[in-house]
């Protein structure tokens, strides 16, 4: 039993576990399933997914929450494209970090009602939300931006390879591997667990919360904006609805990764695990005919069974602690 | 304070006739009321067909669903709650009256169905809220997806159209004799038994101690858990209510009903006044902001202003209705601050 709790506490085993068991079932019942390209479909439809999570995970931490993030990607897609549409001769490159920009711009708007205007989370960014799907809209014109409106070095972005890989999980990778780094070895990533662990001890030795604050929105706002330009290149179209509902996806993997909703505690590998996990039961969900239609209902129950698991955890935890000290 | 002057026969309110009317000017509700007025006249000169009695009464059934939801959120956000699962509790409701009236359920019955499918799906909010203890927004973020999953997954593609006939009273009748709607009057009696329970009896001060401060209302005895469960299950109760009323004026049932209205709840009710974080707010701020944002949409949609400007307009609206406060409360605190300065100078002077 001690041995399980042990287990039990450290997320990423048992996500890996949990992976590998789904991936077993599915190939049994699907043998198609585990098809290298398929395989490859996984991660890259995951990729983006990661990003994302990512810059939602700060918040979260905080005890926050970005419901703005797929408006944002929605948006910064949608100008990416534009831009790409009526500049062909522009590299896709400056797209890419014009698209960024816009989704860093959004995000400090974010940043600046929670940590200046002292507008909670929730509040700010279901309004954002809102604002930043109808400007879409207003940039667009209602119009789409369709493929063979997008320059192929534009489309090139995320579906070029490197080394085998495709660009799309490079992107993953390494904006994973630097939110590594930035959570763990950096002054800033460890401020935002400070304000999560305990917001009063960590203003009082001296963490700036509402840097921390303006920080991770900006920070969520950056990966949206990057994801949405390689949202709009990778499905070769710009949708003024694209990635909407994509909100609850990046608090699924997180919850799923071991992040308390309560803010606080969770890691950056538990994270993207439950974003690979997301990918996987997406995919297989559109493997099995009509599965489709279920995925909002599967999606949503999953978070509720996650976050329970979360909680259970917890107060197991709490108690174990506690009996240690009376012991 | 005034209860010992009313005692000792003086006058109830010793404050000066302009302090009295500066308190009443700078109250939220009266500039929201001015603000209405200001809607009315600014449509008024601009279209000819805004003040017309008929053409104000009929644009009710625009704003009437929304409104109604707003009305148990007061009590959510009061106790420092969220539910964002709304709109969802709708799409959910409506999908059940639908399916049962595909075979051939009576309009009696499918209100029954409407009102007790939003109440389950309240009492699940409520008690993953309250007995599980996972926090509102991650709770309501779910079942939002989960409400609105079910009726997709059954639904797909295809809508349900057909309802009795007797059924399209409760969303597009009117008061026999009048060209008052029903549902806007349906409204106003909800407004008024929420706004009793309010500030008539003491579940609603329970509300106001909860909002301030859960924990010492624990302390003091309230059963915190309870009300929050109760609030929860109430706000289902009427997602039911304003299920029933829009399936029965839009006669169709799609899997995308009522999409993305927990914004416009949520917004009439921080826009009428009601604090974020819990523990202000009355029934008359949130009753005169609903007929603020219903008629300047009303407005817009008459000066052929796009379903997405409106949109933008009700996010900006939210923002702004949390951040005047906040700023005004700051300004505030400065000029005590500066003013009780200034007296403490005076103080060191003068000795």
């Amino acid at each position: 039993m001690k041995r399980l709790n042990k287990i039990l506490e450290n997320r990423e085993p048992v996500l890996i576990g949990l992976i590998l068991f789904f991936m077993v079932v599915m190939t049994i019942a699907m043998p198609r399933f585990i098809k290298p390209s398929n395989l490859a479909n996984i991660l890259k439809d995951s990729s983006i997914l990661v990003m994302v999570a990512c810059g939602q995970f700060l918040v979260i931490l905080t005890g926050g929450i970005d419901l703005s993030v797929g408006s944002n990607i929605a948006f910064s897609g949608m100008a990416a494209s534009l831009i790409n549409m009526n500049n062909p001769e522009m590299s896709p490159w400056i797209c890419l970090l014009i698209g960024m920009g816009i989704g860093l711009g959004l995000g400090s708007i974010n940043g600046s009602l929670v940590a200046f205007g002292r507008v909670p989370a929730i509040i700010a960014t279901l309004g954002t939300m809102s604002v930043y799907r109808g400007f879409t809209f207003v940039i667009s014109g209602g119009q789409w931006v369709t493929a063979h409106e997008m320059t192929d070095p534009f489309m090139n972005l995320p579906h070029g390879n490197l080394l085998g890989v495709p660009n799309l999980i490079w992107f993953a990778l390494v904006v994973s591997v630097l939110f590594y780094y930035f959570m763990r070895y950096t002054r800033s990533g460890r401020e935002i667990y400070a304000i999560g662990g305990n917001r009063s001890a960590a203003v009082l030795v001296g963490v700036n919360e509402r840097k921390v604050e303006f920080l991770i929105f900006a920070v969520s706002g950056l990966v949206s904006g990057l994801a949405g330009v390689l949202w709009a290149a990778r499905y070769a179209a710009a949708v003024n609805e694209m990635a909407t509902g994509f909100e609850l996806q990046t608090v699924a993997a997180c919850v799923i990764g071991g992040v308390s909703i309560a803010g606080g505690a969770g890691t950056v590998p538990g994270v993207i695990l439950g974003a690979l996990f997301m990918g996987l039961l997406k995919n297989s969900m559109t493997m099995i005919r009509n599965m489709a239609f279920f995925q909002m209902l599967v999606q949503g129950l999953i978070v509720i069974a996650a976050m329970t698991f979360n909680v259970v955890m917890e107060r197991r935890r709490e108690a174990m602690l506690l009996n240690r000290r009376l012991a | 304070m005034s209860e010992p002057l009313v005692r000792q026969g003086r006058l109830i309110d010793e404050r000066s006739l302009k302090a009295r009317v500066q308190t009443f000017v700078g109250q939220w509700e009266f500039i929201l009321f001015l603000t209405l007025v200001g809607v009315f006249v600014f449509f008024s000169l601009i279209s000819p067909y805004f003040l017309d009695y008929f053409n104000l009464m009929n644009a009710t059934f625009s704003f009437v669903e929304k409104s109604v939801l707003a009305l148990p959120m007061i009590f959510i956000i009061l106790s420092g709650d969220i539910d964002i699962s709304v709109a969802s509790i709708m799409a959910l409701a409506s999908f059940v009256m639908g399916n049962a009236a595909s075979h051939g359920a009576e309009a009696g019955t499918l209100v029954i169905l409407g009102l007790g499918t939003g109440l389950i799906a309240g009492v699940v909010n409520g008690l993953l809220v309250t007995r599980v203890k996972i926090p509102a927004i991650a709770v309501t973020l779910a079942t939002m997806s989960v409400f609105r999953g079910i009726s997709q997954a059954i639904l797909r593609d295809n809508a349900y159209t057909e309802y009795p006939e007797a059924f399209a009273y409760f969303g597009q009748g009117y008061i026999p004799g009048t060209v008052i709607p029903f549902s806007f009057i349906f409204y106003l009696v909800l407004a008024l038994l929420i706004g009793f329970v309010l500030h008539g009896t003491t579940y609603g001060r329970k509300l106001y101690a909860i909002g301030n401060s859960a924990s010492a209302s624990r302390f003091t005895g309230i059963p915190v858990g309870r009300i929050r469960f109760t609030n929860f299950a109430l706000n289902g109760l009427f997602a039911g209510i304003a299920a029933v009323i829009l399936t029965s004026r839009i006669g169709s049932t799609r899997p995308n009903i009522a999409n993305g209205w927990e914004l416009e709840a949520i917004t009439l009710v921080v826009l009428g006044g009601v604090s974020i974080t819990g523990g202000r707010g009355n029934i008359y701020g949130v009753v005169i902001a609903s007929l603020l944002v219903g008629y300047l949409k009303f407005g817009m949609a008459l000066v052929n202003l796009s379903a997405k400007v409106m949109v933008i307009t009700t996010g900006t609206l939210l923002i702004v209705a949390v951040l005047i406060p906040k700023i005004l409360d700051r300004v505030k605190a400065r000029r005590k601050l500066r003013s009780q300065r200034s007296e403490l100078h005076r103080e060191r002077t003068a000795s």
